[in-house]
């Protein structure tokens, strides 16, 4: 979609740049107008499914806004994390921390109104980022990639052990996300849409669509724009991003900050989704997903970490539900090939190929067809 | 006599930690990627040894095992450099991806059973100077003390070291003077992949239980290793793996004054040493700082 996108292709040739027309400003603003009013069915969506498919769509769309964050960091400023899942947690567990009921049985919280906890959540993650800028100012690439697998196993660690917050292996409860009065991920107060009652996944659902379109946007606004540039610049070249004034380490510690700040936001969305978190769902594991999610988008590309990270969240989950119906699909934990296995080898077989035949992923076949049509 | 003790069982840990160290700084001085799949190819030897060893007796097992890995280790060099890219970020990624898959196989393999290798050190303990310390462990910190003494003498005796060692200092120059660079990636590759086999063997003998399908995190426990010593310093892999060992050990020996710390926080202080280095030394203790030519 995004023009930036190409330029991040490792050993993509670029393309040559067509003439511009004097009518692509109208065929552009016609392009904007087509996607805003492909909203509107996405809109209608929880008038027609239930509860346990539109579940699939929030976790969708909730990580697709984590892999958006992920996709600036490895793909725009090209620093690689494998510490997405550790903030994503920071998220989740500081709005149930925050958001939580001081007198709950067993775990501790602050009882805040859920919308300022909300808003807590996804500082504390930036924050964390930031906390970690001396690291990740200084290293680059790979090697930061690695390095942040301290996070990982540290975080678990917190998780784990820090039972009064976060309620330890046995996780702890999330309350519903309310802004005045009206909760936006639970059932009260009632409310029917021509005809269908809307609870807590009808509303959560509109919550998803709507960070996701912020989120869309304010991550476009940074690839295409002044930052966008500097950070590509200094992917591929951090002697001449600093001569040419762009404050390298600066960037390079704010971009993992914006990062850690999307996955946080993931996180809370996650969290409201699930209404309940343990930490053995913040795993590497989890790290590893989202950046396969960006791979199999294309790294850098905005539209491809959202594709990526639908498809990559909805395909172990719809695999499962069809598990009666696909022969050949063993039931989970009978020890044949569940629905989990058969997506962990779909996944690693697609990060292999994808990297291996096209390392622009679906960003970048996508903008081959619209070419060839 | 119990610090002593925790000391001596630290480095032993430690020297089986700098073998998967080494292997990795192999890999990363061949050919500039860190192979994320090791942990998965230190348990596919383990596992091909575990098959064997009641069949074939455990050193041809060993043997076999360690053939496997350096196998599976050069497959997934063919993979990384059937990429059209020379992206390091990209490649590391393409492990992650090959690491995946071997390891969702080698988990539905192995199930709930647990890996034993069949070693002839058994549970046997010995006593030396007032502490008690296992065989087995006193087999590895021998047999590790001879790899990486080999391999450093290797490295800087033979000629086949000299072409390892200028094409990790300058490929480009390398390949120019006639050193076949992908001779050179097999042979870094197929060290790192045999290197992690002998250390898999050494980590399920006792005190451990054995391996599990969750051992190939383990191979992670070298990811400090690296770090503290510096990415691409072969000293430095040694370092750091004693480090990480002694650490570990000393923070689990000593968990009940660590309590406040919690649970099983000897697995997470080697991370949070590597922070520290980090923020003293980006670079790692070794390493080589990066010198920015315009």
């Amino acid at each position: 979609m995004s023009e930036t996108a190409t330029d991040l292709l490792p050993g993509e040739p670029k393309p040559a740049r067509r003439p511009v027309l004097n009518t692509s400003g109208r065929v552009e603003r016609l392009r904007k107008i087509a996607l805003w009013l492909s909203l509107l069915p996405l809109a209608a969506v929880p008038l027609y499914l239930d509860g346990s498919w539109l579940i699939i769509g929030i976790l969708g769309m909730a990580t697709a806004i984590g892999a958006i964050g992920l996709t600036l960091l490895v793909g725009t400023a090209g620093q690689l994390s494998l510490a997405h899942s550790f903030f994503v947690a920071v998220g989740a567990y500081a709005y149930a921390y925050a958001a939580g009921d001081p007198a709950g049985g067993g775990v501790e919280g602050l009882g805040l109104p859920s919308a300022l906890a909300a808003l807590i959540a996804i500082v504390a993650s930036g924050l964390a980022g930031l906390l970690f800028s001396p690291v990740s100012a200084r290293l680059k690439g790979v090697y930061l990639g690695v390095a942040s697998l301290a996070l990982v196993f540290i975080g678990d660690h917190v998780l784990k052990n820090a039972t009064p917050v976060t309620g330890g292996y046995n996780g702890r409860e999330v309350a519903p996300l309310s802004v005045g009065g009206f909760e936006l991920s639970g059932g009260s107060p009632d409310l029917w849409v021509l005809g269908v009652p809307y609870g807590g996944r009808e509303r959560l659902w509109y919550l998803a669509l709507a960070v996701l379109v912020l989120a869309v946007v304010a991550a476009s606004r940074i690839a295409r724009n002044r930052p966008g540039r500097a950070l590509q610049l200094m992917r591929d070249n951090p002697a001449a991003a600093g001569s040419m004034g762009v404050p390298v380490q600066r960037y390079k510690a704010a971009v993992f900050t914006y990062s850690s700040v999307f996955a946080g936001t993931a996180g809370v969305l996650t969290a409201l989704a699930f209404e309940f978190i343990v930490p053995q769902y913040f795993t590497l594991e989890l790290s590893i997903s989202y950046l396969t999610m960006t791979i199999i988008g294309g790294l850098g590309s905005v539209a491809g970490a959202v594709a990526g990270g639908l498809f990559v969240t909805a395909l172990p989950l719809l695999l499962e539900r069809f598990t009666g119906s696909l022969g050949f699909l063993a039931a989970p934990g009978s020890g044949g090939l569940d629905a989990a296995m058969l997506s962990r080898f779909a996944f690693g077989a697609l990060l292999v190929l994808v990297l291996i035949c096209e390392p622009g992923g679906l960003a970048v076949l996508s903008r081959r067809l619209r070419r060839r049509s | 006599m119990k610090a002593l003790q925790l000391l001596l069982l630290g480095l032993s840990l430690g020297s089986i930690y700098s073998l998967i160290a080494l292997g990795f700084v192999a890999i990363y001085k061949g050919t500039k990627v860190i192979n994320m799949a090791h942990g998965s190819i230190l348990l596919t030897g383990a596992y091909v040894v575990a098959m064997l060893s009641p069949h074939v007796g455990f050193l041809a097992a060993a043997a076999a095992g360690v053939v496997a890995a350096a196998v599976g280790a050069i497959v997934v060099e063919r993979l990384v450099s059937a990429a059209r890219t020379t992206d390091h970020l990209v490649l590391t990624t393409l492990t992650i991806g090959v690491d995946v898959l071997l390891a969702t196989e080698l988990t539905h393999r192995i199930g709930s059973s647990v890996l034993t290798m069949g070693d002839p050190w058994k549970d046997r303990q010995t006593e030396i100077m007032g502490t008690v310390l296992p065989q087995a462990r006193i087999g590895a910190t021998a047999v590790s003390v001879l790899i990486i003494a080999a391999f450093f003498l290797v490295f800087h005796k033979t000629n086949f070291g000299v072409r390892m060692r200028a094409s990790a200092d300058d490929p480009r120059t390398a390949a120019l003077m006639g050193i076949d660079q992908r001779r050179v990636a097999l042979a870094s590759w197929a060290i790192g992949g045999g290197l992690a086999c002998v250390a898999g063997i050494f980590l399920a003998a006792f005190p451990n239980p054995g391996l599990d399908q969750t051992a190939g995190l383990i191979a992670l426990n070298a990811i400090p290793a690296i770090i503290i010593g510096g990415l691409d310093s072969t000293e430095g892999a040694v370092l750091g793996g004693l480090i990480v060992g002694v650490t570990q050990t000393l923070v689990d020996g000593n968990a009940s004054s660590l309590h406040f710390l919690g649970e099983g926080f000897g697995t997470v202080a080697p991370y949070v040493v590597m922070l520290l280095v980090l923020l003293w030394r980006p670079s790692g203790l070794l390493g080589s700082k990066e010198l920015n030519r315009v």
